[in-house]
């Protein structure tokens, strides 16, 4: 059995590293760096992953690029419930991290999108270069060559159990209440 | 059918067996095709576009869409809560049947067609234009709006591409006398080289059958069914995971198989553009050369079609996506007028210059 399950990891992991279909998700000035990475200078598609999906039903890899604000949370929340298992997370820039420059002094920034999502690499840097992006696709590809196909479950549990809110008690997927959403305690 | 007719087996056992073969080869050559076409077209756009394209997964990338296929195959499959369940499920199929049943008609070389029939381009064309419910049925029942309206796009489209495929489809048949796909292929045997075949006199009518099944394809510059730009995924918005690799690969697959209709109908199909075959000139017995003649013609044919599938690619790093309303203009406006011109042109060449 063990075999079995052992040589279902290692194709399951294979395939999965080396396609990860990133979600155009873009919201300020780090979108521009994941741009470039697709250009000719950088060229993502070595690893497979240049085919962005404008869909999260069909996306693997959500690259958060950029700064979330509170009123961009719940849209942020419902693109990575809708998105289809297995799915990844790369939380890209110093904002999208920790809130960045954002931090301190700011009524409206999310401090960094672990309070609302799993992340599986985090990317500082204000922006980061597209070099260091790569870096990032790669040590997730590395992370997921590690994973057990059977240890997904208990991920998904212990991240739920890491929110500060309870995402099984709202119907995300046809409505997210905003006013709701708000009391969320970020920073 | 007749070549395997010498078989020991009766009918009821022949003719199932005999179908289950040709769906065997059918199955297994499309998945490599499929397979293949996307790895080219992610290589080639690499290429245009001065980059790399997929270069880690086995050799030079050759293993990338195995990795995807594995991937789409694991991935969860998503049924949205007010979608309706049976036409959800039921429309990746109603996409992919027809395409699937349309390489049955091919003929593949002198003496291969799983399926041959008296009006195999009639059939070929119309079962062509049935994915267009599947599309229609996946539009309806996702439950999305951006689903909804790329789905009626690709009717709107439909109509427009129709009309112009049909009538080119129709200078061949006039120029052949059949409908008869291997009697089209032999009808551009006459010269005995390159300039028998029908894109010679009918050039016209080539480049609206090549504009309009660029267009039946869903492809770029008339891909408005699934404008990622505009919505989301179009019609398929909704799909995920093996559902939505039915999509993708019933695209792929309907890509190869109108170019390999466009090269028989028009480049002379599995014919020899010189009209001799190496094997002519080697000191074999009859035994052996057919067989070989046979291979040969096979190379040609997916010689042609890769030349046409290389095109389309192509077109696709050239052009950017059209509006849809200039895409509808230009569908009624120039190429219907200019298929009808077609026909009048042919029809002058095959009184002038009598049976080609």
């Amino acid at each position: 059995m063990q075999v079995i399950a052992g040589a279902i990891n290692t194709v399951y992991n294979w395939a999965r590293s080396n396609s990860l279909w990133p979600l155009t998700f873009a919201t300020s000035c780090c979108g521009i760096e994941m741009m470039s990475v697709s250009s000719a200078n950088y060229d993502i598609a070595r690893f497979g992953s240049e085919v962005f999906r404008g869909s999260p039903r069909q996306a693997d890899l959500l690259i958060v690029a950029g700064t979330i604000t509170q009123k961009m949370a719940p849209a942020l929340l419902k693109l990575y419930e809708q998105m289809a298992e297995p799915k990844y997370v790369i939380a890209m820039g110093a904002c999208a991290c920790s809130g960045g420059m954002f931090r301190e002094n700011s009524y409206s920034v999310v401090r960094g999108v672990d309070k609302i999502i799993p992340v599986d690499v985090y990317l500082p840097m204000c922006p980061p270069t597209p070099e260091s992006l790569l870096e990032a696709i790669i040590n997730l590809q590395k992370k997921i060559r590690t994973q057990d196909i059977f240890d997904r479950d208990d991920e998904i549990k212990a991240h739920k159990s890491r929110l500060k809110f309870d995402i099984d008690q709202k119907d995300l997927l046809i409505c997210i209440d905003d006013d709701k959403y708000f009391e969320i305690e970020v920073g | 059918m007749n070549y395997f007719n010498i078989s020991y087996f009766p009918d009821y056992v022949y003719i199932p067996l005999y179908y289950l073969i040709g769906f065997i080869v059918v199955a297994v050559l499309m998945l490599f095709v499929v397979l293949f076409l996307v790895l080219l077209e992610r290589k080639l756009l690499g290429f245009f576009t001065v980059r790399v394209g997929p270069n880690r997964v086995g050799f030079h990338g050759a293993l990338q869409t195995v990795a995807d296929a594995i991937k789409l195959l694991f991935k969860e499959d998503i049924i949205p809560l007010k979608a309706d369940k049976l036409l959800f499920t039921l429309s990746p199929i109603l996409v992919f049947a027809p395409i699937m049943t349309v390489w049955a008609y091919i003929p593949f070389n002198g003496f291969f067609a799983v399926q041959n029939s008296v009006v195999g381009s009639l059939i070929f064309l119309s079962l062509l234009s049935f994915p267009i419910l599947g599309i229609l049925f996946a539009g309806i029942s996702s439950a999305n709006k951006y689903s909804l309206l790329g789905s009626l796009r690709a009717c709107a489209q439909t109509l427009c591409y129709e009309l112009p495929i049909f009538i080119s489809l129709l200078s061949v048949v006039i120029l052949s006398g059949s409908l008869d796909l291997n009697d089209i292929v032999s009808a551009q045997s006459i010269n005995n080289n390159c300039f028998g075949w029908f894109i010679i006199p009918s050039l016209l009518g080539f480049i609206t059958f090549y504009i309009s099944s660029v267009a039946m394809m869903n492809r770029v510059p008339f891909d408005f069914p699934e404008a990622e730009s505009e919505f989301v995924g179009g019609y398929h918005t909704e799909y995920s995971g093996m559902k939505f690799a039915m999509f993708f690969l019933a695209e792929y697959a309907s890509m190869f198989i109108l170019c390999a209709f466009m090269a028989t109908i028009f480049l002379g199909g599995f014919l020899s553009p010189f009209g001799k075959y190496i094997s002519d000139f080697l000191p074999l017995s009859d035994l052996i050369k057919t067989p070989l003649i046979f291979i040969e013609q096979f190379f040609w044919l997916i010689l042609k079609t890769m030349v046409l599938v290389v095109a389309v690619i192509w077109t696709r790093a050239t052009l950017p996506r059209l509006r849809i309303d200039r895409s509808l203009e230009f569908f009624w406006k120039l190429i219907l007028p200019l298929s009808i011109l077609n026909i009048f042109i042919v029809c002058l060449i095959k009184l002038f210059m009598g049976a080609r």
